[in-house]
């Protein structure tokens, strides 16, 4: 059907246009917000905090790579126009790249005039980072001279190079782009690498940083491995795989679910800690997530106080199971193993998830969301009050927490891969209730009061008891990861449980796909395993520091680009198709008159754009 | 009017927002089988008596008698899962989730497995359209399928009466009048039907009797014929203004 849009819009004939044909004052305001990014982020202190870190010894530091991919996508960016149907398409030529030189150029003399002002006042005192090592930086070490033209012309050709990707054959720039983020990544990622296979300690030198010979090596082996069609290859295999129906896609289905099992129990046992650690983590958080998910993804209550359950599981295990617990409990209060403890522990999350529950629930949204934001903190303030620190220990917390102990196993801190098998089990477990449960009865009845709380209390849902259901559920999955985290540390604190977990984990459920298991899992591991948990490293450590930022960029950035999350719904971006078919059918008027006649009546209420996200 | 009991009964009725005083000793009556409709201009208590009916407001003074039963205090699922069904304003569909889990949650209190399937194949046979759109978000959906839904999600509750909140609004007019007619339809399949609309004309001529609600108060009661001869009707409702 598509192939037919050439044909009825007759589209007029590609047209060059002059290499100084330019859209002057978009050019200006973008090359404006390049510079404001640029300058932002060098006062936040990203790029020379990072200046130590050598990707390439000695040439290139994460520093710089942190600051410079910046006006490359810019450039690429303005280079980049959608060719609208039945439009005059414009050929791309050196116009595109000239106009990403002209941005750069802007942009990098916002770099300029920030080491010129460095130089001539002093407001370090709100802006820590406004001083001569941010300066120096900026000038690549040489001088503020050097610097104010180098930044300009660094920028610019980066820039411009970006545009001229457009100009490239699909293969070639393919294979640019590749080799770029493989060398970027094998760099970036070294220690993870190391760790995963010692061997490979060979491609880096001692202090940090890949060496330029091996740079090189894994540059033209990304090239080679794209010209030579891997890509397209790649692309074919997914395609079919996503086009399977039926029984065959059932098998691949199978097949996949036992690959990736079997490779998730091996990984541990041939990798080193860190990446034991990783994977510990992000299951934890995991498993908060799935809870998460369910609350929030399927019955819509916008929970942002749910790490009080995650609190609850800790200090309940902690306190069943520590023999330094405090003081005021009393003789007959059993100390319990870990299995014991757990099951005790998910009955009180049951309770607390009611007891909170219970007054929050009757609210709608943004009263909700604040009621549920107050009762996060209060349960932590109440772990770390005076009052009940008899019990709990107030700020010191609970320590002397034993490993879980299973007979055959110790799950422990100190033997990450043990956590992990630990939390794979739970995992294994919440992912299949969530999974039974979205398409149960009850899982309909919390998308319906979702969609539409009146409307479902009118088909008879019971909207309250639905959704205390939801809160519940919610409350049980997230105190398996409580439970698992006090055995893991070993010690629980107040400070475990800010109200920065709870945020982590909504991110993560609304980068992943908000309602999508699969998109839980990919947004943990994307957040928690790259960037790391709240407290916990991730794969890119050396940006810990900027996480928050980072979350931060990522957040707006999904919500204006994919709000519907990294991992859409299958089903939804199928209809979507079949929305824009129909728009294609109806625009060529190949569709018959009811038709037309509904969408013309309500052409305002069915939204084919996508509403979705946080409702 | 029929002699049998009515299912569902208004007995002076009086309810309120707040302080604010809404229905005003509203006496209703639908019977088995019959297709009637309230009439009322904005703010004149429609809304109002259509959540009462279904239990999402529970009168001040007065008795909701369903199957002459008293029910003031029973939930809306009681309710229900007795055969009143409600098709709100607008449709008013979930629109993210697919039209066959729309369909499926208008069941949501049955427990027939068998019954279900048999009245879900029963719709499509009915809305050969809806049938097509099966796994297509309901959003997705053109107003006229909308509203095939809506009836379609509402007939799976096994309605013995089925309230209808302004089933015109928001359709083009050539759908109003194919929308009309599904109402007839619907109506001789034996489901009772009680229709509150703002387009006068069109609901009196399909339906038996009619109720006219002005600021909460029951102002007339007749009907059809009778209501649509009412000199004082054709010119509050019916927009004729001319005439000594």
């Amino acid at each position: 059907m598509t192939s037919t849009i050439e044909e009825t819009a007759s589209a007029p004939a590609d047209v060059t246009r002059g290499a100084f044909d330019l859209e002057w004052g978009d050019l200006i305001k973008t090359g404006a917000i390049l510079g404001l990014g640029l300058v932002f982020m060098s006062l936040a202190g990203m790029p020379t905090g990072l200046d130590g870190r050598l990707l390439i010894d000695p040439f290139l530091s994460l520093g710089y790579v942190s600051l410079l991919w910046l006006p490359l996508i810019v450039g690429w960016s303005v280079a980049n126009e959608k060719v609208l149907e039945g439009m005059v398409a414009t050929r791309k030529s050196a116009r595109d790249v000239v106009a990403g030189l002209v941005v750069g150029a802007i942009g990098g003399a916002g770099l300029s005039l920030l080491i010129v002002l460095i130089g001539a006042f002093d407001i370090r005192d709100p802006l820590v980072n406004w001083n001569e090592k941010t300066q120096a930086f900026l000038s690549f070490q040489r001088g503020t001279g050097f610097g104010v033209i180098a930044c300009i012309v660094v920028s610019a050709l980066l820039a411009g190079f970006g545009a001229s990707l457009h100009l490239m054959p699909r293969r070639v720039r393919r294979a640019i782009v590749s080799a770029l983020l493989a060398v970027i990544s094998v760099a970036v990622f070294e220690s993870f690498l190391v760790d995963v296979a010692d061997p490979l300690s060979f491609l880096y030198t001692k202090t940090g940083g890949l060496l330029p010979l091996w740079a090189a090596v894994v540059a033209a082996l990304a090239l080679a491995m794209t010209l030579s069609g891997g890509g397209e290859r790649i692309g074919q295999a997914r395609t079919n795989f996503q086009e399977l129906t039926g029984p065959a896609k059932t098998r691949q289905n199978t097949i996949l679910i036992v690959v990736s099992g079997l490779a998730l129990i091996i990984i541990p046992m041939i990798t080193g800690k860190i990446t034991q650690e990783l994977l510990a983590n992000v299951g934890i958080f995991l498993l908060l997530a799935l809870g998460l998910n369910i609350v929030v993804g399927l019955a819509g209550i916008l929970d942002l106080g749910y790490v009080a359950f995650f609190a609850v599981g800790g200090y309940t295990t902690a306190v069943l199971t520590s023999t330094n617990r405090g003081p005021d409990w009393p003789e007959w209060f059993p100390t319990l193993p870990w299995w014991g403890a757990f099951l005790v522990t998910l009955l009180m999350a049951g309770l607390v998830g009611l007891f909170i529950g219970a007054p929050v629930i009757r609210m709608r949204g943004d009263y909700l969301a604040i009621v549920t934001l107050g009762f996060g903190e209060i349960i932590r303030i109440l772990f770390l009050s005076d009052w009940l620190s008899g019990y709990f220990n107030g700020a010191q917390g609970i320590t002397n927490i034993p490993p879980a102990d299973f007979g055959i196993f110790e799950v422990k801190g100190t033997d990450p891969r043990s956590v992990f098998y630990l939390v794979l089990f739970f995992a294994v477990i919440s992912i299949y209730v969530s999974w039974r449960l979205e398409r149960s009865r009850l899982g309909r009845a919390w998308m319906a009061v979702r969609e539409d709380e009146s409307v479902a209390e009118a088909m008879g849902i019971n909207t309250v008891n639905v959704k205390l259901m939801a809160f519940v559920v919610g409350a049980v999955l997230a105190s398996f990861a409580g439970a698992i985290f006090s055995a893991k540390v070993g010690s629980i604190f107040p400070t475990s449980f800010l109200i920065l977990v709870s945020i982590i984990i909504l991110v993560i459920v609304i980068v992943g796909g908000m309602g999508n298991i699969v998109g839980v899992i990919v947004g943990s591991i994307v957040l928690v395993g790259v960037l790391g948990g709240p407290k916990q490293p991730g794969l890119l450590q050396e940006f810990s520091e900027y996480k928050l930022l980072i979350y931060g960029a990522l957040l707006i950035w999904m919500m204006l680009q994919r709000p519907e999350g990294l991992v859409p719904n299958a089903r939804r971006s199928r209809e979507l198709h079949q929305d824009e078919f129909l728009q294609d059918a109806w625009l060529k008027g190949k569709v018959d008159d009811a038709d037309e006649n509904g969408n013309g009546a309500d052409s305002g209420t069915v939204a084919p754009g996508l509403a979705g996200g946080a409702s | 009017m029929s002699e049998a009991t009515p299912i569902l009964e208004f007995r002076d009725i009086n309810t309120h927002y707040g302080a604010v005083h809404i229905l005003k000793d509203v006496n209703l009556a639908i019977y088995p089988g019959e297709l009637v409709c309230l009439l009322g201009g904005n703010a004149s208590g429609k809304s109002t008596t259509l959540k009462t009916l279904l239990g999402m407001v529970t009168p001040t003074t007065g008795d909701v008698v369903l199957d002459g039963e008293v029910v003031n205090r029973q939930p809306t699922s009681y309710r229900v899962e007795r055969g009143i069904t409600m098709v709100p304003e607008n449709r008013r569909l979930f629109k993210r989730l697919s039209v066959l889990e729309n369909l499926q949650l208008g069941a949501y209190l049955r427990n027939d497995k068998d019954g279900i399937e048999s009245d879900l194949e029963r719709i499509y046979s009915m809305f050969p359209r809806v049938k097509e759109r099966l796994n297509q978000r309901a959003g997705t959906l053109s107003g006229g399928e909308q509203q095939m839904v809506a009836m379609g999600r509402a007939l799976m509750a096994k309605p013995r009466v089925l309230l209808m909140d302004e089933p015109s609004m928001g359709l083009a007019p050539s759908l109003v009048q194919t929308n009309f007619e599904l109402i007839q339809q619907i109506h001789q399949e034996g489901i009772a039907i009680f229709m509150v609309e703002q387009n006068a004309n069109m609901a009196l001529s399909i339906a038996d009797r009619g109720w006219v609600l002005q600021t909460g108060r029951v102002v007339l009661d007749d009907s059809a014929e009778a209501l649509l001869a009412n000199p004082d009707l054709r010119k509050s409702y019916l927009g004729e203004v001319g005439g000594p």
